[in-house]
């Protein structure tokens, strides 16, 4: 059965890993819903969190396929409930509207949004949270004209450790 | 090694020196040119081998490691020169070949330019390597290089590709070599699991039908003798994959013949009869396995593997036993015992006289009058006191070469395996030539996979590399015919060939060359080209539409091999 799978990777940090890491993907024809890469907790290592729609035993040999690559430290792959997760979105509306439409106010109150910047052209909300917050709030504001919209890939940390750490100090100790 | 103000071409040598390289094979162009002139001034001590086309440069460079186990190296330079490798680098990847590419690219102030013959081969051969880098700072070249070596050839071997631009190759630094010892986020060798050891010998141990399925691993691994010991002692009937082959001699008792789509009758049958099957460095390719749903479903299986991502991957297994082979064999031999397996060794002996009966026999012994590709590689056999190192390119031609060819020593049987890419054979057995220069090279290849690379005469004329160069001319692809004939109701869509005189083509490139279209003077041909100690070519014109059998049709399942 198909699910939706977390895919955490830690890397060296260079040039033309993450074509090497979609590669990988695009060869086994798998759709990925989302990818971020960014720094981790630690200096110099970057971090992949990938999202797929996979069976476990598909998600498995994919992992395994990741791990193989050389400059690849450690990939794990966990369910929703596993870990901690967030998406984050911007809305960029016409300052007009919200002078116009009171009930807009109401909208970003409710929502728990944060403004990040008001000029006399456009305003920008930010909206972090579980995809379907993010989606009401597109559905609330989309009647009123939205500029811009973006969303962001899933970020996501684990509930349990991944204890990459301690696994360099090993790597960097035996070489 | 330490060298004060040197470019980064001059360095590139001293790296491919200080890793042991005296050989390469390649093709100069614009932006590799600083290299070959820096090439040209150290040419006592690094041969450099011109071949006609990149691709051979490549195959050459498969064809060197594969017989040396050393890593192949080949140089091209940007744009084509770059794409032209792509073939020869997935063909290494694939077949888990040792090999340093060195590709020259445009100077770095041009890159994404569009410049001219720039192309993007590190996006391009991403796919299809193990690891691979541009280097645009003339300073990365040491350490990058020595990474590059230690990469190709540790664990499960495979193709890198170094991208240089001709800025980094004009720049001047100081020199310091320090060879890799270790790239903290690989891990070429699995730490070996003892429980996993004790499990594996304990199901080995309990076995009544067990089957061993070897692969190029164990040759990869130089286990040969471990594995040889592992065998012995534990008297297991042993199958083998065309790229393990040669691990262990052809005649060896306990040899009971080729896994596969065109393998051996009873191997193929009894692999789902087998209660254990023991997988020792091989990875359940489709055409050895055949259906998945109904490969081995009664068998425990234990898999020797060095490559975790291999595990699960098309077969369950019962037993992972991670590690490097070499360390591992040993540990199960001490716990396995010698059992005599009589009416299992039975069941194989039964099999192989049925395939000798409908098979073997017209093949090395025809009645009928057309020459077969068997009786051919019967007569080499023999002329080789069955120790060639035999070189086959894709079809036909390769599995009669697979299944008939006797060997005496390791790494004997060099072919395309995995991606099966036709032209392999001729360069291949040119770099096979260099890196055994002791040992005779017989290339076996089809008329259609000859004329892919067939340029590569020029390599060995120039070279005088004594190859033995045998086509066996049925003036068809005569392997896609026979799938057509088999499953596409004879429609033998584009696989006519209209050849060329072959001899005449060998002749112009000054090659001693004969063709064979009879039967009472192949031996005699076939003497003389063994015999002969300059490079031969010899066309043997065969039956045309001559079949492959045994053969397990696309997709069934081992079971349902036909025997005709």
């Amino acid at each position: 059965m198909e699910k939706k799978y977390t895919i955490s990777i830690y890397t060296e940090n260079s040039v033309g890993l993450l074509n090497r890491v979609s590669a990988i993907f695009q060869r086994r024809h798998i759709n990925i819903i989302s990818i971020t890469s960014s720094a981790s907790e630690i200096e110099h290592v970057s971090r992949f969190v990938i999202v797929v729609s996979l069976t476990e035993e598909a998600v498995k040999k994919v992992v395994g396929q990741i791990e193989k690559q050389i400059e690849v430290i450690k990939a794990f792959y966990h369910t929703d409930e596993e870990t901690i997760f967030q998406e984050s979105a911007l809305y960029k509306v016409a300052s007009k509207s919200l002078f116009e439409e009171r009930h807009i106010q109401n909208i970003i109150k409710n929502s728990h949004a944060n403004i990040v910047t008001v000029n006399t052209e456009f305003f920008v909300i930010e909206k972090t949270g579980f995809r379907h917050e993010t989606e009401q709030l597109y559905n609330d504001l989309a009647p009123y004209g939205l500029l811009q919209f973006v969303r962001s890939g899933r970020i996501s940390v684990t509930k349990s450790p991944m204890n990459i750490k301690s696994l360099l100090t090993e790597l960097n100790d035996k070489n | 090694m330490k060298k004060q103000n040197i470019t980064g071409s001059e360095a590139l040598i001293h790296c491919l020196l200080a890793e042991g390289v005296d050989l390469i094979y390649g093709y100069p162009g614009g932006a590799i040119m600083p290299f070959y002139d820096e090439l040209y001034k150290f040419q006592d001590k690094l041969q450099h081998v011109l071949t006609r086309h990149e691709q051979g440069a490549t195959h050459a460079a498969q064809g060197y490691a594969r017989v040396s186990g050393k890593v192949g190296v080949c140089v091209a330079t940007s744009g084509p020169g770059a794409t032209n490798l792509v073939t020869g680098i997935a063909d290494a990847m694939i077949d888990s070949t040792p090999m340093v590419c060195i590709t020259g690219q445009v100077p770095s102030h041009l890159l994404g330019s569009d410049a001219f013959q720039e192309t993007d081969i590190i996006g391009i051969s991403t796919p299809v390597t193990k690891w691979n880098y541009q280097i645009s700072d003339v300073s990365e070249i040491p350490a990058i290089m020595a990474k590059a070596f230690y990469i190709a050839r540790s664990g499960r071997p495979g193709p890198v590709l170094i991208d240089i631009t001709k800025d980094a190759q004009f720049a001047s630094f100081d020199f310091d070599y320090t060879p890799c010892k270790g790239v903290r986020s690989y891990k070429p060798v699995p730490t070996i699991s003892m429980d996993a050891i004790e499990e594996a010998a304990a199901i080995i141990s309990s076995a009544n039908k067990p089957l061993i399925v070897w692969g190029q691993g164990v040759i990869l691994g130089k286990a040969e003798a471990e594995f040889k010991t592992f065998v012995e002692k534990s008297n297991i009937p042993a199958a083998w994959t065309i790229l393990g082959v040669s691990a262990i001699a052809t005649n060896h008792p306990q040899n009971v013949g080729m896994v596969g789509m065109h393998g051996n009758y009873g191997p193929n049958k009894l692999t789902n009869e087998c209660d254990v099957l023991i997988a020792i460095g091989m990875r359940f390719d489709d055409r050895v396995t055949g259906s998945l749903s109904t490969y081995a479903k009664q068998a425990k299986v234990i898999h020797l593997e060095i490559d975790p991502a291999e595990i699960n991957k098309n077969v369950f297994a019962d037993v992972a036993v991670l590690g490097d082979v070499k360390e591992v064999l040993p540990l199960l031999s001490e716990r396995v015992a010698a059992k005599p397996y009589k009416e299992w060794y039975e069941a194989f002996k039964n099999h192989d006289e049925i395939e000798f009966e409908k098979v073997i026999k017209g093949d090395l012994h025809p009645t009928k009058q057309g020459l077969t590709m068997g009786e051919v590689l019967k007569e080499i056999n023999r002329a080789s006191n069955n120790d060639a190192v035999i070189v086959s390119d894709v079809g036909q031609h390769q599995m009669i070469a697979c299944r008939y060819a006797q060997f005496s020593n390791s790494k004997s049987n060099i072919t395309s395996g995995g991606l099966g890419t036709m032209g392999f054979a001729l360069p291949a057995a040119i770099g096979a030539k260099m890196g055994a220069p002791e040992r005779e090279v017989v290339a076996i290849i089809g008329d259609g996979g000859f004329q892919m690379t067939i340029q590569e005469l020029g390599t060995i004329f120039q070279t005088q590399a004594a190859v033995k160069v045998v086509v066996l001319n049925n003036d068809f692809l005569g392997m896609v015919r026979q799938w057509q004939q088999l499953f596409f109701d004879k429609r033998y869509a584009s696989t006519e060939m209209v050849n060329p005189d072959f001899v005449k083509i060998a002749e112009g490139y000054f090659i001693d060359a004969k063709r064979v279209t009879k039967r009472e003077d192949l031996a005699s041909t076939v003497n003389e080209m063994i015999a002969s100690d300059k490079p031969y070519f010899l066309e043997v014109c065969v039956e045309k539409e001559d079949n492959v059998f045994p053969m397990i049709p696309s997709g069934a399942s081992v079971s349902e091999i036909r025997l005709s």
